[in-house]
């Protein structure tokens, strides 16, 4: 397909136009005043004189990344761990939560979407619950689990488990008709009609619901765990911040969108195994 | 009491009416039967509740009233003695069309072993000429070939009963035909009993031992079983040479163009039998003449020539 190929081609080939027209602009704009007049009380008050009141060129984040990259995992004390490292934490608290929050989201969500009468039951509870921010739960989870660590994962759950548990729902409820009378004349159980009918139909939809979950979730660590500190992607962030070293703050924003860009990568090749066309 | 094989007796249905009281009557005191190996088509202008009789055949739907007794037990829900091929095909999209009909198979002998199972699968596919498409998904076939893979399925589990709700209402003319042959084919093959809903009159005559008509709804009538007295096996090509054929096809055209409309909102009484008609067995002097009834006792009903 020389067509499809070509439009692939042109494509990348802007892509990197793009972000070549775009880094240049960067470094361009954030260069420092030509003038060397001597610092200013306020410049000084801040450091040295490298560490300019600017935001930093893509050059120098460029030099970061090498070094950070090519050392992800040192660990130098609390304050000084590798990037690798504080991903790594903040990937533990996401997955842990997200499955956690799977465990109870897919079955309950097949309760749901099968009765009527759970439907009706437990639909308050969801449409109230669903609305909260995740972070709201972050004081009462901090008082009853007295763990910040256990509350940053609890926070995790919480906040991917509304997207699952609908979406599972949803897709069950909507099962076509005739594939669940296929089942019935077939005399297959109710375990094994859940199986293998109502399962394979709902799994595009319920994997949606997960990929929506994974996506809200890396949203939320970072903030969880600028809240909770210690360690953690979102805790290095805020903690570059403090020591004013913009140029991690960059970088390190940088590799949160690319992870985060990769957990939905898998999810949604994950998804592709899945889809049925009617 | 009965020596049908599937005996509908006073079968009724009923759907409330928003704001009503009284519910609307599909059809109330119907009553016909199968016999064993027989091959009968329904046929009646839409909405009159012919997917409603077979649902109450099947077991998906209960009927309001009345019941189907099938090999000497009523029918209280779907089971595996009953095939059904539904007019929308119901292929399960996720599957390959191999595991289609091997989902069917499976469900029917659970003890089997793979090769067992594999084997009967590749059979019945090989049967309605899909051999070598096992591997594809229902969704990279023809309407044709999916309604194979369906009646492929529903043959597979050999069920005592095979139900089939208008199975070729969306094929085009060639491929309906060629199917239709295709079907007949399987049906002496495996001398299964087959009840078919269709709205095609030549469809009807081509395929069926008897033909049951109904009148138009509400109160629908299941009016006269029609004997389609043609000696198998038919062809398409020449089942018009024969001398019984348009006496059959304009009866039935006669029925639903005109009486059907005359006899809907008439119910029959309880346990009342449609009669018999043989319309190759009657000389009428002219056309305009009204029907001869052969046999009005349906009990006495003699399985026709197969
Ligand atoms: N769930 C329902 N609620 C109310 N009325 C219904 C329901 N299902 C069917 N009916 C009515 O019952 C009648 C018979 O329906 P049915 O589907 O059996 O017709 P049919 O003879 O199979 O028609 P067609 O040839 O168009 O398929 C129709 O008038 C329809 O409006
Ligand atoms: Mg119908």
């Amino acid at each position: 397909m020389p067509l499809n190929m070509s439009l692939r081609m042109k494509s990348m080939l802007l892509t990197v136009v793009f972000s070549i027209v775009l880094l240049g602009l960067w470094e361009l704009v954030v260069q420092p005043p030509e003038s060397t007049e001597p610092l200013t009380e306020y410049e000084m008050l801040l450091g040295s004189s490298d560490q300019e009141a600017r935001v930093p060129p893509p050059s120098k984040v460029i030099t970061l990344a090498f070094k950070e990259l090519g050392d992800p995992f040192y660990d130098a004390g609390p304050n000084d761990k590798g990037i690798g490292i504080q991903l790594g934490y903040s990937l533990y608290r996401v997955l842990t939560g997200f499955f956690m929050a799977f465990l109870i989201a897919i079955p309950a969500g097949f309760l749901i979407g099968m009765s009527p009468l759970m439907y009706q039951t437990l639909n308050p509870f969801i449409q109230l619950l669903r609305p909260i921010s995740p972070l709201a739960w972050m004081p009462l989870a901090l008082f009853v689990i007295r763990d910040s660590e256990a509350s940053a994962i609890f926070v995790i759950f919480i906040c991917s488990i509304w997207p699952m548990l609908v979406n599972t729902a949803f897709g069950v409820a909507n099962v076509r008709e005739d594939w669940l009378k296929v089942a019935s004349t077939h005399e297959l159980s109710h375990l094994r009609t859940a199986f293998t009918v109502i399962l394979p139909a709902a799994a595009p939809t319920i994997l949606t619901g997960m990929r929506i979950s994974i996506g809200i979730a890396w949203l939320v660590i970072v903030a969880a765990e600028m809240l909770v500190g210690g360690t953690g992607i979102g805790y290095y962030v805020w903690n570059e911040w403090n020591n004013l070293d913009l140029t991690a703050v960059i970088f390190s924003i940088l590799m949160i969108g690319l992870v985060g860009m990769i957990l939905d990568l898998l999810l949604s090749s994950a998804l592709k195994f899945v889809e049925y066309k009617e | 009491m009965s020596q049908y094989f599937v005996h509908v007796q006073n079968l009724a249905k009923r759907y409330p009416v928003k704001g009503e009281k009284e519910p609307t009557t599909i059809y109330e005191n119907a009553n016909f039967g199968i016999h064993k190996g027989e091959f009968v088509c329904i046929i009646g202008h839409s909405g009159c509740g012919k997917s409603t009789i077979l649902n109450a055949l099947a077991g998906l739907d209960e009927p309001t009233e009345g019941g189907v007794i099938m090999d000497g037990q009523e029918v209280v829900g779907p089971s595996l003695d009953r095939g059904i091929v539904f007019q929308n095909y119901s292929l399960l999209p996720w599957l390959t069309v191999f595991q289609n009909v091997y989902f069917g198979v499976r469900a029917r002998w659970p003890g089997w072993t793979k090769e067992k199972l594999d084997d009967h699968c590749n059979k019945y596919l090989e049967m309605v000429g899909l051999g070598g498409k096992g591997k594809l998904k229902p969704s990279e076939l023809s309407g044709g070939m999916r309604q194979r893979v369906s009646i492929a399925r529903a043959f597979a589990t050999e069920p005592k009963l095979l139900l089939l709700d208008e199975p070729f209402g969306a094929l085009d003319a060639l491929t309906r035909g060629l199917i239709q042959e295709e079907l007949v084919k399987i049906w002496e093959e495996t001398q299964q009993t087959v009840f078919m809903i269709t709205h095609d009159v030549d469809e009807a005559i081509l395929l069926a031992d008897r033909i049951i008509v109904m009148s138009n709804g509400p109160k629908a009538r299941v009016a006269e079983s029609v004997v389609v007295d043609i000696p198998r096996p038919r062809k398409r090509s020449t089942i018009i040479d024969d001398p019984g054929y348009y006496k059959i096809r304009n009866y039935l055209v006669d029925f639903l163009v005109n009486r059907s409309e005359e006899l809907s909102g008439k119910s029959p009484q309880p346990n009342e039998y449609p009669v018999t008609v043989n319309p190759v067995a009657i000389n009428r002097p002219s056309d305009t003449e009204p029907p001869i009834v052969i046999d009005q006792a349906a009990e006495k009903l003699s399985v026709p020539a197969a």
